[in-house]
């Protein structure tokens, strides 16, 4: 084979546009000129590969992994669970998940956030896990406060948690951010709502799942997450172009 | 109506925002939770090849210092084989071809020491340059920003390259090549991203 098979092309229209003027950041920071269009060669389609030597098992336990021996992060338990697949509805099997959130106050454990809510001295709010030969992940956290931030004067974070996905290939390699279903902040976020279709906010909308729920011990929430799909090699690519 | 097709739709994404280092870089924010930070270590104690550093900074539209931002590097080896099952053959033990890199909060300024990578298996029986494949993450920039950093001392290599040949400018291709100087004897290559306004970075919808 001379050319590795693809993995389907972005949706640009799907994801936030670059410039996004009430989202004030993004205007210094947004390319003027487009992206030029690449194929996929050999540099895109493969990507870092993680192990279990990478990673120990409670790096996905949030409310235990920055804690005192004998304590735990303060704020509401919850399990946030789900699949990563990909656009052709198959798991990603063995990929790196990595989340980071705020304490339950609204906080962050960073010398830039200044947000007067008390730093939790059992709470680190990051975490990384691999996915199963299923594509599932779980981690254990608390839910996240909202929190203010300076855009307009009078802008409130709806609760979140960001995720990191690696896949297969550097061209799968995915930011994002996971929202919890109900909150009222999330209609009047200008972050979220640099995503144009409300279908694709929804994709980013955890749900309730009392059915992963522990008893009288943790809330559940599921997130699944979706990777650019790959195309199969029905035909060998024809040698002339590009 | 003809029949569904059920493809699923990729995440959209969102921003890594301000706080993305205590997620991605915790060490190197100054924040001890891992024993283990990833993307530290690019090319591993047994790489062959040239040992290189990367320097850089990233520009904003206002021509100032991005100083939160990501970079995740993702690179082959001296033989031009990036360590995946498809990578086009083996690399040494410990040898990743991975690593993430923040910026200093006050200047900006962000590099790594890695090793040149070969070149690469191109499209359809061609060959790339060598070059550094960067994925750029932080605040205000909504979707990841891909972009290559191609080699100042290749310029053979370079003028034959696939990608370089496909920007239609061809002033805008030498925002892709680093040049090289010395320090102390090790090369260093500096690699300047500029987000928008004059020479913006070819940025690759890949």
């Amino acid at each position: 084979m001379t050319t590795p098979a693809e993995y389907y092309p972005r949706d640009r229209t799907w994801h936030p546009p670059a410039l996004t003027p009430d989202y004030k950041t993004s205007v210094a920071r947004s390319p003027r000129l487009p992206l030029i269009s690449l194929q996929n060669s050999v540099s895109e389609i493969t990507g870092p590969v993680f192990g279990h030597g990478d990673i120990d098992p409670l790096d996905r336990d949030l409310i235990h992994n920055y804690a005192r021996p004998g304590e735990a992060a303060i704020g509401q338990r919850i399990i946030l669970h789900g699949r990563v697949l990909d656009e052709n509805a198959r798991p990603v099997p063995n990929t790196l998940v990595e989340i980071w959130q705020a304490n339950a106050g609204g906080r962050y454990r960073h010398r830039k956030d200044t947000y007067l809510a008390p730093i939790d001295p059992n709470f680190g709010g990051c975490g990384r896990t691999l996915t199963d030969e299923t594509g599932y992940y779980y981690f254990r956290t608390i839910k996240p406060g909202a929190y203010p931030w300076r855009n307009w004067v009078n802008n409130w974070r709806p609760a979140h948690i960001h995720v990191s996905v690696f896949g297969a290939a550097f061209a799968q390699r995915l930011i994002t951010q996971c929202y919890f279903e109900g909150d009222p902040l999330i209609r009047h976020c200008p972050i979220v709502q640099t995503i144009p279709d409300p279908r694709a906010i929804e994709q980013l909308t955890a749900a309730l799942d009392l059915n992963a729920t522990i008893p009288l011990d943790t809330i559940a929430y599921r997130f699944d997450i979706v990777l650019r799909g790959r195309r199969s090699t029905l035909f060998e690519n024809r040698l002339e172009g590009n | 109506m003809p029949q569904q097709l059920h493809y699923l739709k990729e995440s959209p994404s969102q921003t890594a925002g301000p706080y993305v280092h205590i997620g991605l870089a915790p060490g190197a924010a100054g924040f001890d939770i891992y024993a283990r930070e990833l993307g530290r270590d690019i090319a591993g104690p047994n790489a062959r090849g040239e040992r290189i550093r990367v320097e850089g900074i990233g520009i904003d539209g206002t021509g100032s210092p991005v100083k939160d931002v990501l970079i995740e590097v993702w690179q082959a080896n001296a033989d031009g084989h990036y360590a995946h099952p498809e990578g086009g053959g083996p690399v040494e033990e410990g040898f990743r071809g991975w690593g993430r890199v923040i910026t200093d909060f006050e200047t900006g300024e962000w590099g790594f020491d890695t090793v040149k990578p070969g070149p690469t298996r191109g499209r359809n029986l061609g060959t790339q340059a060598p070059h550094l494949n960067l994925w750029l993450v932080a605040r205000g920039i909504n979707i990841g920003l891909n972009t290559r950093m191609y080699f100042g001392d290749e310029a053979e290599a370079n003028a034959k390259d696939p990608v370089l040949n496909l920007i239609e400018w061809e002033r805008r291709r030498a925002t892709l090549i680093a040049p090289r100087t010395l320090r102390d004897g090790i090369p260093v290559y500096r690699f300047e991203i500029r987000l928008q306004g004059e020479d913006e970075t070819v940025f690759f919808d890949i």
